[in-house]
């Protein structure tokens, strides 16, 4: 395995600058290792090698010219395929939408091309993001490189397993209830969604509007902090984005300091449903972050217990209503019935050979709670119960700066476990879900390995609402004590994977 | 219990132009109910407490842009994705049934 992509981004940036490493030369290296490593992986939906390394080349050639680069420039990147791409096929996972090549980059996307970043893949997902595990993508699952009988995470399974696997330094992912920070704590990476707003959704397929974010995905917190700091800011094209800037997340990253600071730690978070192992790595970190110098509180957020249930009311109301776009007319599937039918048999048709089972259940869930005679029982409650999960996380920063709980109540599971059992997969978003009900911002950072099967377990952080820093203060200075004390990266402890040739 | 039946999810799935098998049927009613029933939980925590809703994370108002013409897709281009068309235009299956 070439040394280059077990760097952390920020050693490849430094390369890059000083001419020691060209683009193609990091490029091609990413390249070869999906050739390697990809097909068991299955990170990516969609590589083209050849549009990879022009930009790599066009980047190379820039810098022997003397131009003034982004800190970016030339370095590799994988990109969520719910994201649009003129040049390449965009699927968000679904069969509904294979094949289709969009007219237009999301503004992310346009932001990573101006900025001199070569796309090397798009990754996989579950069908429209709907998924904890990536077993719902149209297209098979991707696995976990830790161990590959077991799921990367979801939606974003291929964007965390993409960086687990070496095969991309840093990955765009979004984040609905969790598909960013899941996937990052059970592939032993870092994953951030930012404050809601922060970052443009002009391109993200949408699946529900007042929940979806998008992020960056990488091995250490210090990268996704270069990566948020090039795709955040205000975008005309989306309404809901911030107008005003959150300030440097990389300054942020490079504190390394905790002290005073106020951590609290969310009481519903964490005992009964938490896998051992997950819960002893939480309790250490919590004592380092006392011993560097924090304040460690209690908090209590009472209405937490609800918010999965709200959350399934409201994801699957906003998802029935984005997802009527897919229609048979304006683009991808058309499926058409025996004899002469009208244009609402065959949208029917369509949409039944196109959509996966989840993607149906959540539809036709979703239409159920905003029907007349349900939604005030359902819909109308599931609002009101999210104006209570605010104003928990309003009383719980009274008292903290940040808080912290186990990102994910489990290690990774088995592929095939939870497949047919809607409800015990919708229980691993239980501690990543209340930030996206309420706006704020949220992280998972490695946090050890589990006791009883050695799999990766994460920590979570959350700040309030443009507070985003925080989290990548904080984030960095666990990083640190965590390898100073292992010696080595978390990602560092992976077993290597089988190369095929 | 929920009321979720099969007659009922066959109206649903109507309602969101979507085809079921009666095998689909009988595994989404059974699926449906379990998560419905998990969901009405939203109305414990609302006991007794009046609290207006949320819809939406970070409120704003009024967002709104100078008027002036931007660059946009072109007709080509807005059509490049479409299953079916021609003479500029989506073209799709009939409207209005024979009956």
């Amino acid at each position: 395995m070439s040394e280059l992509i077990r760097k952390n981004a920020s050693e490849l940036v430094e390369l890059l600058k000083s001419g020691q490493v060209s683009s193609v030369e990091i490029t091609q290296a990413h390249l070869d290792r999906s050739a390697a490593v990809d097909q068991d992986v299955h990170s990516y939906l969609f590589q083209n090698a050849e549009t990879a390394l022009a930009a790599a080349a066009d980047i190379d050639r820039r810098r022997a010219a003397g131009e003034q680069l982004h800190e970016l420039a030339g370095l590799p990147i994988a990109v969520k395929d719910n994201l649009t791409t003129t040049d390449a096929p965009t699927t968000s996972g679904s069969k509904i939408l294979e094949g289709w090549v969009p007219p237009y980059d999301a503004t992310v996307v346009k932001k990573i091309r101006a900025a001199g970043l070569p796309i090397l893949g798009k990754t996989n997902l579950d069908e429209f993001a709907m998924g904890s595990s990536t077993e719902f993508s149209a297209f098979g699952p991707s696995r976990n490189p830790w161990d590959l009988n077991r799921i990367p995470g979801g939606s974003g399974g291929g964007s965390s397993s993409v960086v687990a696997s070496f095969q991309a330094p840093i990955a765009l992912g979004s984040d609905t209830g969790g598909s960013i920070r899941f996937p990052a704590s059970v592939t032993g990476t870092v994953g951030n969604k930012p404050t809601y707003g922060a970052v443009s959704r002009y391109g993200l397929i949408a699946l529900a509007s007042s929940l979806d974010q998008v992020g960056p995905v990488s091995r250490n917190v210090l990268d996704s902090a270069l990566l948020q700091d090039l795709i955040a800011g205000h975008d005309p094209h989306d309404s809901t984005s911030l107008p005003e800037s959150l300030g440097s997340m990389a300054d942020a990253a490079r504190k390394l300091d905790v002290k005073g600071m106020r951590i609290g730690v969310i009481k519903e978070l964490m005992g009964e449903g938490f896998q051992p192992g997950v819960m002893n790595r939480f309790k250490e970190s919590i004592n380092l972050l006392q011993q560097a110098g924090a304040e460690i509180v209690e908090v209590s957020c009472p209405n937490f217990e609800y918010a999965i249930a709200a959350y399934y009311l409201i994801l699957p109301a906003e998802a029935s209503s984005n997802l009527a776009k897919f229609d048979s007319v304006r683009f991808g599937l058309r499926v058409a019935p025996e004899g002469n039918p009208t244009i609402e048999r065959v949208m029917a048709a369509t949409r039944e050979a196109g959509f996966g089972p989840e993607v149906k259940r959540r539809i036709i869930l979703g239409t159920y709670a905003l029907s007349s005679g349900s939604y005030e029982h359902f819909y109308g409650a599931a609002l009101k119960v999210r104006t209570l999960i605010q104003r928990d996380f309003a009383a719980a920063f009274e008292k903290a700066d940040v808080l912290i709980s186990p990102t994910a109540p489990t290690t990774a599971f088995k592929i095939g476990e939870k497949l047919e059992d809607p409800l015990a997969m919708y229980l691993n978003d239980i501690a990543t879900i209340p930030a996206n009900l309420a706006g704020i911002p949220g992280m998972s950072v490695p946090n050890g390995l589990a006791d009883e099967d050695g799999l990766p377990t994460g920590i979570q952080l959350l700040a309030p609402a443009r507070a985003d820093a925080r989290l990548y203060q904080v984030g960095a200075a666990l990083e640190k004590m965590h390898e100073d004390i292992w010696g080595k990266r978390m990602i560092d402890f992976a077993p290597e994977l089988e190369v095929r040739s | 219990m929920s009321e979720i039946t099969p007659d009922l999810v066959r109206h649903l799935a109507g309602l969101s132009r979507i085809l079921v098998t009666d095998e689909e049927v009988e595994r989404f009613t059974e699926q449906l109910s379990l998560i419905v029933d998990s969901v009405a939980k939203v109305n414990e925590a609302l006991a007794g407490v009046d609290v207006p809703a949320t819809s939406h994370p970070i409120p704003m108002a009024n967002v709104f842009r100078e008027d002036i013409v931007e660059p946009s897709l072109t007709q080509a281009e807005a059509l490049s994705g479409a299953p079916d068309s021609g003479e500029g235009r989506f073209r799709v299956a009939a409207i209005l049934d024979e009956e």
